[in-house]
């Protein structure tokens, strides 16, 4: 039993779940969901749809060069088993995992201009309609932050 | 090959009438037909001309079909050649086909004599008797090829019928005096069912069965039965048996009757065989003896013995007896023809050029040994040194069935797969280990080295956070972003909230309230609460006493109107004053843009009023009914849809 990645969307395929396709060449394709499936009938590349994961590493939108990726991989060696390596198997699958995190949130971060984008939106949401929810510390924010903004507008406002 | 020398196809040949007959119609259904006096002169002339050219094209058609069909003598297999000959007489045969080709010459110099004619003839009359006298001429000279043309008909009808004998495949050929046996023999060995009568020259011509031996296809050819005198005293039927054994490389099986029932004596027949010898040289020949049933050859006079030993001493000849009456002994003389004839056939391959060929291709390989090293087969000590196993020992080895029998048997027993594990450790062997952790699977993590590995990213990581790679350069901490963001998505949910509330009241099937009405309606608590939720307790008192003062207010307003200041004052107070808006500037964003839209309205405007164009400001009247849409047929259609 092992988990398999969606052929189309990589999302992790749990045993008993999702279809699977064998076709003549005997290659196998699983899908996690019958909307993986259906695209892939339409001979849809994975690399070229939005959604999926093959499309975010393609698009570098998600961290592919690191060490912490080096330790996941099949590796079809058989290992003997070994009660010591399996138990430091797993203490080092939580830290890789666990630095993996730490390195991903750097490169959402250094990817991010769009965030701040997002921020900005909020901050006018929250300037227009701030009356609608009660939080004082943030219409305090909210306000010094238009003090500031409101120096920049150019045009002059029609009465 | 077979079929090489299949003579059916040729086709029949008319008599001479039939023959004229034929062209005739033909050229008539072929040509054209109608022809006038006033046409021109060529026309009329190339009418006739083509008659005759017609004509002769289709007896020269006919007459090279015969010529082609018929076998030539001199191209087919002299077996054929000589057959032909004895059958249809080779001159009168070679005569025929050459008086049908002079015949065929003679029709084209007709034609082309009148064809010359035809280009003189200065009438249509003349021209008709030219073509009449054409035809009439070709016409005669076939007439006079009647006999040909008979003889060569009935040629076709008795070559059709000949046996379809391949001269070149194996083949037996059976032969003797009359009434030996042959025919019986024949019959016994395929199912060719030739006639048997007890009397001379029930077989008077060739016949030709097929049988398998040895996976092969053989043929047998019965002939007819021959007599010991000269070759020119030979009659026809005699003839046929002669061309058969001289030309065909088959093994010969001469047929004897001991028992001189067929009305020969045994020294006749013996004197045949030597009269007809020369015929078997280099070919395997057998002395057959028939009807052994009767009188064998060891019951023979010491005369007839002698002659009998004497050609089986001095010829290649064997001695085989059969009895086609009691079937005793031949299948035997069947089998030994039949091999005899695959030696010779071998042996004669064997002689030819084309052996060469296959044999370079061939190569027989003989393996030599390499040197006297003895290489003899490894058996390990412990496998010599096993006791055997003896089910009746004691100590006989524990079978794996021995511990299922200890166990409660088959059902209740298990085996235990996991005992001849090999670990290094044996404790181990028992271990449940996870498949999947955290989403992913354990096995892709499973590697010998993951220590050494791990040690060299913890390395890495200190490396990295001296170096200040996770240092954020923010300017705003996370939590204020988040607290910011947080709040965002709170004011666009109430905000949808209000919308869906709104659209919810729109669609409800009642009549809008005016605002007044509503807001006579509402009642404190609600805005109370409202201003609670949004965080304004603190304002609550103050509206209340205000709403209260100004109820008084308001009431009182009634006695002292005058001291309102009342821009208005023929307006009723239930209205407020409407605000004037300045409909120009209305859909603009500032002065600026005001300004820009008044000049580009002037200047779209300036050319119009210099020539005095009509304007969207003029007044106009749309024709109200459009005459085409009113008048006319309406079969068709609705009134404005045509």
């Amino acid at each position: 039993m092992r988990l398999e990645k969606c052929y189309f969307c990589s999302v992790n395929c749990y045993p008993g779940h999702g279809v699977m396709f064998v076709r003549n060449d005997s290659k196998t394709f699983r899908f996690c969901s019958s909307k993986c499936h259906r695209n892939f009938k339409m001979k849809r590349n994975p690399r070229k749809v939005r959604w999926t994961k093959a499309f975010r590493r393609a698009a570098g939108k998600e961290m592919t060069i690191d060490s912490t990726l080096e330790f996941e991989k099949r590796r079809n060696i058989p290992v003997r088993y070994d009660r010591d390596l399996m138990a430091t198997t797993l203490k080092a699958m939580k830290r890789v995992q666990e630095i993996k995190a730490k390195r991903e949130r750097v490169f959402f971060k250094k990817r991010q201009a769009a965030k701040e984008r997002e921020l900005e939106r909020g901050i006018k949401d929250l300037q227009k309609n701030i009356e609608l929810i009660d939080a004082p510390e943030i219409k305090q924010k909210v306000l010094e932050h238009k003090a500031s903004a409101k120096v920049s507008k150019m045009d002059m406002e029609i009465a | 090959m077979a079929s090489h020398y299949n003579f059916k196809k040729v086709q029949v040949v008319p008599t001479a009438s039939e023959f004229v007959d034929i062209v005739l119609s033909k050229i008539n259904r072929k040509t054209p037909t109608v022809v006038h006096p006033n046409y021109q002169i060529s026309r009329i002339r190339q009418f006739y001309m083509r008659k005759v050219k017609f004509g002769q094209d289709c007896f020269d058609e006919k007459l090279n079909q015969i010529l082609a069909d018929f076998p030539k003598l001199d191209e087919i297999h002299p077996f054929y050649a000589d057959l032909m000959n004895v059958l249809y007489d080779r001159d009168h045969y070679k005569l025929a086909l050459a008086q049908i080709n002079t015949a065929r010459h003679l029709i084209d110099a007709v034609a082309k004599d009148y064809a010359r004619l035809l280009k003189f003839g200065d009438s249509l009359f003349r021209c008709k008797q030219l073509k009449k006298a054409a035809l009439g001429r070709m016409a005669t000279i076939m007439k006079r090829q009647k006999d040909s043309l008979a003889y060569l008909e009935q040629v076709r009808q008795h070559l059709s019928r000949l046996p379809s004998i391949d001269p070149n495949t194996r083949t037996l050929i059976i032969c003797g005096y009359p009434n030996v046996g042959k025919s019986s023999f024949m019959n016994k060995l395929t199912r060719a069912e030739v006639e048997v009568q007890p009397y001379a020259f029930t077989t008077k011509s060739l016949f030709v069965g097929h049988m398998d031996y040895k996976y092969l296809r053989w043929q047998v050819i019965d002939t007819p039965g021959i007599l010991d005198h000269p070759l020119e005293q030979r009659n026809t039927i005699e003839m046929q048996s002669i061309t058969a054994l001289a030309h065909l490389r088959a093994c010969i099986m001469f047929f004897l009757d001991l028992s001189e029932q067929c009305g020969y004596s045994v020294a006749q027949q013996l004197a045949l065989y030597h009269s007809i010898k020369p015929l078997f040289a280099n070919k395997p020949t057998m002395l057959v003896v028939n009807k052994i049933d009767v009188r064998r050859p060891e019951d023979l006079g010491p005369e007839d013995k002698a002659k009998l030993d004497e050609i089986l001493s001095t010829d290649d000849v064997s001695l085989v007896q059969l009895s086609c009456y009691t079937d005793e002994g031949v299948m035997d003389v069947r089998n030994a023809a039949c091999d005899k004839l695959l030696a010779s056939r071998v042996e004669m391959k064997l002689k030819g050029a084309k052996v060469s060929t296959v044999v370079n291709k061939l190569h027989l390989a003989q393996p030599v040994q390499r040197d006297d090293v003895e290489r003899p087969a490894f058996i390990p000590e412990a496998a010599l040194s096993r006791k055997k196993y003896d089910p009746t020992d004691p100590d006989r080895r524990k079978l794996a069935k021995d511990i299922e029998a200890e166990n409660g048997g088959a059902g209740v027993f298990s085996v235990d797969l996991k005992a001849p594990y090999m670990l290094a450790n044996d404790e181990w062997k028992y271990d449940t280990i996870p498949e999947i952790m955290d989403g992913k699977n354990l096995a892709d993590f499973i590697d010998p080295e993951i220590e050494a590995k791990l040690d060299a990213l913890e390395r890495e990581e200190e490396r990295l956070i001296a170096e200040g790679f996770y240092e954020s350069d923010n300017e705003m901490p996370d939590e204020d972003e988040e607290e910011i963001l947080t709040a965002a998505e709170k004011v666009r949910e109430k905000k949808e909230l209000i919308r869906m509330q709104n659209r919810e009241k729109k669609s409800k099937n009642s009549s809008a309230l005016p605002k007044k009405a509503v807001a006579r309606m509402s009642r404190l608590e609600d805005f109370e609460s409202h201003l609670a939720k949004i965080g304004n307790k603190g304002d609550v008192e103050a509206l209340r006493s205000r709403s209260r003062a100004r109820k008084r207010t308001h009431s009182e307003a009634a006695a002292g109107e005058g001291e309102m200041e009342v821009d208005a004052p023929a307006r009723s107070k239930s209205r407020g004053p409407s605000v004037m808006r300045d409909r120009s500037v209305m859909g603009l964003r500032n002065v600026k843009q005001k300004v820009e839209a008044e000049n580009l309205k002037k200047k779209a405007q300036k050319m119009p009023n210099l020539y005095a164009k009509r304007g969207e400001a003029d007044r106009e009247i749309q024709v109200k009914r459009p005459k085409h849409l009113y008048t006319g047929k309406r079969g068709m259609g609705k009134t404005d849809r045509r």
